[in-house]
């Protein structure tokens, strides 16, 4: 009977984490940031209908930086599970936390038990009333989560957006000053331009009724860009 | 291929959560005619057309038998930006589905990136009353009209239903509930095309008052507490309910105009 090759638990594990960690370094950057309103969601992403940001509930938004395939079917299981735990209790026990844990877990168990890891980081934003207690977390490609405060970016130049806006980011800043932020953080790790086309731009604001998400775009965008 | 519908969704993997009741009481419950007697029910709902769009309506009362069970129940709720729905029939089972309808659209909105179209809407309305057909043969029967403006077409749509999922769809006006037939006599005289919106509600709240006067299901406005019927006009800019202020003036101007054509009369 032929053995098949020892492979250490540590040398596999370094294998898939670096297999997802190129996949990703590939993508381009998601930018995440709290501004005045809400929470502010910012992708460089050339394509008008494959999102890499949306809705998932009345206060939660998702966005996925690498694979589309994979965050995408991420994107409509968070759906899911949001939609199904507000029918069966109320609306409002709907959380950010309660989507990311589970989120943490499905990839931790893909990471450690599939052969091809999920090349994905993905983020979960929730707006409150308070500013306080927005919440914003990130998770890895291996299920490790991270609660991140003011700002954060995901995807390929991620370190480097991330250095740029520690230097540059204030609180309770108005949304045309939290674009124009994004905008000159990824024009200058990225060394590209930005243009109206390839920006995907979308808010959790706390002062719409009902569902906080929305999308701008088209004419809106352009005024805020020339704003 | 995972589906983008939330019934769907419910129906293969979560059934519990589907709006079903099981009669534990069996024959307790019902009347010599096999009606159940101790449920409530809620009573006359109508929709209208007019210039911008549509109008969709409905008292407030439910009732047990010969009690009223409820003043204030919602029996016309918002689905989304562009549609409400309105229930008639055993309240519980109306409630959940409106509940599930409501998040049915938002649920395909997310998934897909785009709204359904009104007819895509009504045609899953119907599916889902037609997965109700066993609890409406136990006599909870579920009939809602489902009123939306159309976006692409540009003007407001009506649709009916029977308890089988039969969807039609009405070109001006329908009412349906216990004194869905009185509601839609008043219509019949006071309907025209393109009618302005004031004039619209007007009929709308007419004729669940001549509903309310005729049937003993259906609640008309209660002065003393406050309670009138829920009026929402749904129109090129989306969904929006009518002041309770500005229909009970208009009930006012009504009950004051029939008093004076009972005065004249004498």
């Amino acid at each position: 009977m032929p053995f098949p090759y020892y492979v250490s638990p540590e040398q596999m594990m370094q294998d898939k984490a670096e297999y997802a960690q190129k996949g990703i370094a590939k993508g381009r950057s998601i930018i995440v940031l709290e501004y005045q309103d809400g929470i502010f969601l910012f992708a460089d992403n050339p394509s008008s209908s494959l999102n890499k940001i949306s809705e998932i509930y009345d206060r939660i938004a998702f966005a996925g930086a690498g694979k589309y395939s994979e965050f995408e079917s991420l994107r409509k299981a968070g759906i899911r599970h949001a939609d199904i735990k507000g029918f069966s209790y109320s609306r409002e026990d709907v959380t950010a936390k309660s989507l990311a844990n589970a989120y943490s877990q499905t990839l931790g168990t893909i990471f450690s038990q599939e052969i091809k890891p999920l090349e994905v980081e993905i983020l979960v934003a929730e707006v409150h009333d308070d500013p306080q207690t927005n919440e914003i977390y990130s998770i890895l490609y291996d299920g490790s989560i991270s609660d991140e405060k003011g700002y954060t970016v995901i995807g390929g130049k991620a370190d480097a957006a991330k250095i740029f806006l520690k230097e540059r980011y204030g609180s309770n800043m108005p949304l045309k000053d939290a674009l124009k932020l994004s905008v000159e953080a990824l024009e200058t790790t990225v060394n590209m331009k930005m243009t109206i086309n390839n920006m995907e731009v979308a808010v959790l604001d706390r002062s719409r009724n009902g569902r906080k998400f929305r999308r701008i775009r088209g004419g809106e965008l352009e005024a805020l860009c020339n704003a | 291929m995972e589906t983008s519908s939330f019934y769907d969704l419910l129906l293969s993997q979560y059934s519990n959560l589907l709006p079903q009741l099981k009669l534990e009481g069996g024959i307790n419950n019902m009347d010599e005619k096999g009606r159940l007697t101790n449920i409530p029910f809620g009573t006359t709902v109508l929709a209208l057309k007019y210039k911008d769009g549509v109008i969709i309506a409905g008292d407030r009362m439910a009732t047990e038998g010969y009690q009223v069970s409820a003043r204030r129940i919602e029996k016309v709720y918002r689905c989304d930006d562009y549609s409400a729905i309105a229930i008639a029939g055993a309240a519980g089972v109306c409630i959940e589905m409106a509940r599930l309808f409501q998040t049915e659209l938002e649920h395909y909105e997310k998934i897909e990136g785009m709204p359904l179209t009104t007819e895509g809407k009504a045609n899953k309305l119907s599916q889902m009353i037609k997965g109700n057909l066993p609890l409406a043969m136990q006599g909870l029967v579920v009939i809602p009209i489902f009123a939306g403006y159309d976006l692409s077409k540009g003007e407001g749509r009506i649709y009916k239903y029977d308890i089988t999922g039969g969807k039609y769809e009405e070109t001006e006006y329908y009412s349906t509930g216990s004194g869905g037939k009185d509601a839609r006599n008043t219509l019949k005289k006071l309907y025209s095309l393109n009618m302005p919106a004031d004039m619209a509600i007007a009929a709308a709240l007419e004729a669940l008052y001549d509903a309310s006067e005729e049937d003993i299901g259906t609640g008309g406005p209660d002065m003393v507490r406050g309670i009138y019927p829920t009026v929402k006009v749904i129109r090129k800019d989306g969904i929006a309910d009518i002041d309770p202020a500005q229909i009970e003036a208009a009930y006012k101007q009504l009950i004051n105009s029939r008093r004076r054509a009972i005065a004249k009369e004498k």
